[in-house]
C-alpha cells in the first residue's frame, strides 16, 4: 500500500512554489546546501501526530499481514487448513465457543471457536481476510488506473471532449449502482466461484472510479494553466508526456488520500453482495460471506458472526482513521509548525 | 550561418491573432509584420496587454485556443511556414530549434520534477539522448548557466533553488538543444535588479556563443536599450514603432515611443515630477475608429479620432504609425527619407 512505502519516500518534493518561499525563509542559502523537510517527510511526521491515524496504521498492517500469513502458519502450527472438517460425529453440534475443545475443556486450539461444519472460524477469517482485502485494493488500484486517466484527459484536454467525458460519469452516476451490481451478477451468475468473483471485481470496478476521474479532473483543471505546463508545451513535450509525466504526480496528495478511502468503501460493498448472496461463493469465504453464515445461527453460536464482522468493521474503521489522518497530513493548507 | 538568401532567421508577415470573449472579439496582435535576422536580437517593448506576448506565443502556436486564433498571417522560419505545420511538425519545432523563457521562474517549472528530470527531457526528446547522455548534457548545461556545483544540485528540486537559480535552470533548459530562435518573455521581470543583471548579462553571453537570434520582451527600457539591435514599440495590438535600438533611443518618431522614453525615471535629472503618459490602454474589445493611442496623445488632431493613421517610413529600417510621423520626427532632431 501507498502508505507503507511513504519513509522510504525521502525525496524531496512540494506542492507549490508558495511553500518554497515560506522554505527558503526558514532555510537560507549559507553556501552549503541545506536540504529541505519535503512535503512526504513532512506530512508522514504529522500523520505520525495523529493517534488515530497511527492506530489505524497498525490494525491495517497487522489484518494484512495476518490474512497473507494467517491461514499458511495455522497449517504448519496446528495442522489443519482453513476448510478442514473434523470428524468427530459423537457430538450434537461441531461449533464450539472460542477457547473451547470438543470435550467443553478449555483449548488453545480454536481461538474464536468453530463454525457450523466444525472449521476453525479464526483460520476461516483470515482467508476471507484474504478475499475481502484483495477485491478492496484491487478494485481500488483499478479504480485508480481508468480514474485518473480519465479525470486527467478530460481536465486537460477540456472543452467539448471534457463535456462528452464527464456528461458520461455524471449518467453513469445517477444510476442506482448498488441495483445496477446486484443486476450485473444476477444476470451474468457464474458457475465457478472464481468467476463469480472476477464478475464481482468488475461489477465493483466498473462503478467505482468515477469519484476518482471528478477529484483528478478537478486538480487537473487548477494545474493546467500554470506556467510550467505552458513552458513544458514550449519544448515541445507531446500532451499525453505532459498529462501523466508533468500533471498526475502534481494531484498525487489527494489521489492517496481518496483511494486509501476508496478500499474500505469497497470492501463494505462486496461484503454487502456477499452478505445478499450474490458475492464470493463457497468455497471461497470473505468477511461478507462469514457474516452471512453466522447470522442464520445467531441466537445459538453467536460467536460465528461476532468474529467476522468485529474484524471487519475493526478494519474499515482503520482504514477511514488511516485516510482521514492522510488527508489531514498530506493538505498543505493545515501546515502549522 | 546564413542559409536563406535575405538572412532572415524569421519573418512575420500580417499576423492577426484575436480572442473570442464574451465581451467582443480582442484583436490582441492585429496585422503586425517584422524581420529577424540571423545573430540579431529584437525587443519588443509595450504596455501590459499591447500584445508582445501573444505575438510570441503566435510564433510558435502556443496561443490558447479557445478562445484565441491566429487569424492570418505567416511566420516564415528559415522560409518555411509554421502556421501550416502540422501539430507533431510544429512539436519538434519547439524546444529543439525555437526555445522559450518565461517571466516568472517561480511557476515554470515543474514542482514535481527534479531539475535534472526537465532539462533531460528536452535533449531526450530532441536529440535521442540516452539517458546517461541527458543527465551529463543537463550537467553541463547548468555548468554553462552558472549553477555551482551543478552535479550534486541537478537532482534537487526546483522548490530547493532561489528565483535566479531557477531563471538560469530556464535558460540551461532553453538552451540545451541550441535553438536557433530564443524568445525571452520578459526573463528578468519577477527578479530583484541585481539577479536582472546577471541572468541579461548571461543571456548575452551565451548568445555571443552560440549565435542564437533572440526576442527579448519587456517593458524596461533600459533592458533594451543594453540588449537589443532593433526595437519594435507595440501598443493595442498594433507595431507602432520599429527601429534600431540606437536610433529609436535618440530620434523617436511616434508620440507614444516619446511617451514611454519621457516615462523613464533620469536619476541625473531630480527635479520635478516623473512624466506619465495620461489615461488607460484602450478597451480591446470595442476599439474606436482612428488611432488607439488618439485619447493619450499630447499631438492629437481630429483626423486621429477619424481615420486610422498610416504606416509612415522614415528612415532605413524605421518605422512609425502616425498621422504625424514625420513632423515627430523631425522634432526628435531626425530627418525623414522621402519616399
Amino acid at each position: 500500500m501507498a502508505t507503507e512505502k511513504q519513509p522510504e519516500h525521502d525525496e524531496v518534493i512540494h506542492i507549490g512554489p508558495e511553500m518554497a518561499v515560506a522554505e527558503a525563509d526558514v532555510h537560507p542559502e549559507e553556501g552549503a546546501f541545506v536540504r529541505g523537510t519535503s512535503l512526504w517527510r513532512d506530512a508522514w511526521r504529522r500523520l505520525l501526530k495523529n493517534k488515530l491515524a497511527v492506530f489505524g496504521l497498525v490494525v491495517v498492517i497487522v489484518v494484512t499481514v495476518a490474512s497473507i500469513i494467517g491461514p499458511t502458519v495455522i497449517q504448519k502450527v496446528f495442522g489443519f487448513t482453513p476448510d478442514y472438517i473434523p470428524t468427530h460425529d459423537d457430538k450434537l453440534t461441531r461449533s464450539f465457543p472460542p477457547f473451547t475443545g470438543p470435550d467443553g475443556k478449555f483449548s488453545p486450539l480454536h481461538p474464536m471457536g468453530t463454525d457450523n461444519a466444525g472449521r476453525d472460524q479464526l483460520a476461516r477469517v483470515l482467508q476471507g481476510g484474504q478475499i475481502s482485502l484483495f477485491i478492496g485494493i484491487l478494485s481500488t488500484v483499478v479504480s485508480l488506473l481508468i480514474g485518473v486517466s480519465y479525470g486527467a484527459i478530460a481536465g486537460y484536454v477540456g472543452g467539448r471532449v471534457d463535456n462528452l467525458m464527464m456528461r458520461v460519469v455524471d449518467v453513469l452516476y445517477s444510476l442506482p449502482y448498488i441495483i445496477l451490481v446486484i443486476v450485473l451478477l444476477s444476470l451474468f451468475r457464474s458457475q465457478t466461484p472464481r468467476g463469480q468473483l472476477t464478475l464481482l471485481f468488475i461489477a465493483i470496478g466498473s462503478v467505482s472510479w468515477l469519484t476518482m476521474a471528478r477529484i483528478v479532473r478537478g486538480q487537473i483543471l487548477s494545474l493546467k494553466n500554470q506556467e510550467f505546463v505552458l513552458a513544458a508545451r514550449a519544448t515541445g513535450v507531446s500532451a499525453s508526456r505532459i498529462i501523466f509525466r508533468h500533471l498526475v504526480p502534481n494531484t498525487l496528495g489527494p489521489v492517496i488520500v481518496y483511494a486509501t478511502l476508496t478500499i474500505p468503501q469497497i470492501m463494505l460493498t462486496e461484503a454487502f453482495l456477499s452478505f445478499l448472496g450474490f458475492g464470493v461463493q463457497a468455497p471461497l469465504a470473505s468477511w461478507g460471506t462469514l457474516a452471512a453464515d453466522g447470522i442464520t445461527n445467531i441466537a445459538v453460536f453467536p460467536w460465528q458472526l461476532i468474529f467476522p464482522g468485529a474484524t471487519m468493521a475493526l478494519t474499515l474503521f482503520s482504514l477511514n482513521f488511516l485516510g482521514d489522518g492522510l488527508r489531514d497530513a498530506l493538505d498543505p493548507q493545515m501546515r502549522t509548525i | 550561418m546564413t542559409s536563406s538568401s535575405d538572412g532572415n532567421l524569421l519573418e512575420v508577415k500580417n499576423l492577426r491573432t484575436y480572442f473570442d470573449t464574451d465581451d467582443g472579439i480582442v484583436r490582441a496582435v492585429d496585422d503586425i509584420s517584422f524581420q529577424l535576422k540571423r545573430g540579431e536580437t529584437l525587443g519588443i517593448v509595450g504596455e501590459s496587454g499591447s500584445g508582445k506576448s501573444v505575438t510570441n506565443l503566435s510564433i510558435i502556436r502556443l496561443v490558447p485556443n479557445p478562445p484565441g486564433k491566429i487569424v492570418s498571417g505567416e511566420v516564415l522560419f528559415n522560409g518555411s511556414d509554421l502556421l501550416l505545420l502540422s501539430n507533431d511538425a510544429i512539436r519538434k519545432i519547439r524546444g529543439r530549434r525555437i526555445a522559450m523563457i518565461f517571466q516568472d521562474p517561480m511557476t515554470s517549472l515543474n514542482p514535481y520534477m527534479k531539475i535534472s528530470r526537465q532539462l533531460m527531457e528536452m535533449t531526450q526528446l530532441h536529440l535521442g539522448h540516452s539517458k546517461a547522455q541527458a543527465h551529463d548534457h543537463a550537467i553541463r548545461m547548468l555548468e554553462t548557466v552558472g549553477i555551482p556545483d551543478a552535479r550534486s544540485r541537478a537532482d534537487s528540486y526546483p522548490h530547493e533553488f532561489s528565483g535566479g537559480m531557477r531563471q538560469r535552470v530556464m535558460i540551461a533548459m532553453a538552451l540545451s538543444c541550441k535553438p536557433e530562435l530564443l524568445i525571452a518573455d520578459e526573463p528578468t521581470t519577477a527578479l530583484d535588479v541585481t539577479i536582472q543583471a546577471q541572468i541579461l548579462e548571461l543571456i548575452r553571453k551565451l548568445k555571443r556563443e552560440t549565435g542564437t537570434s533572440v526576442i527579448l520582451i519587456t517593458h524596461d527600457l533600459g533592458v533594451v536599450a543594453g540588449m537589443t539591435d532593433h526595437v519594435i514599440v507595440m501598443y493595442a495590438g498594433k507595431i507602432f514603432e520599429q527601429a534600431r535600438t540606437a536610433e529609436l533611443f535618440s530620434t523617436p518618431g511616434n508620440p507614444y515611443t516619446k511617451g514611454l522614453l519621457r516615462s523613464v525615471p533620469d536619476p541625473t535629472d531630480e527635479q520635478g515630477k516623473l512624466y506619465q503618459i495620461p489615461g488607460l490602454p484602450p478597451d480591446m474589445a470595442h476599439l474606436k475608429p482612428g488611432c488607439p493611442f488618439a485619447a493619450r496623445c499630447d499631438y492629437v488632431q481630429d483626423i486621429c479620432r477619424r481615420e486610422f493613421p498610416p504606416l509612415v517610413k522614415l528612415n532605413t529600417d524605421h518605422h512609425s504609425l502616425c498621422h504625424f510621423a514625420r513632423e515627430v520626427y523631425s522634432e526628435s532632431g531626425g530627418t525623414p527619407v522621402q519616399e
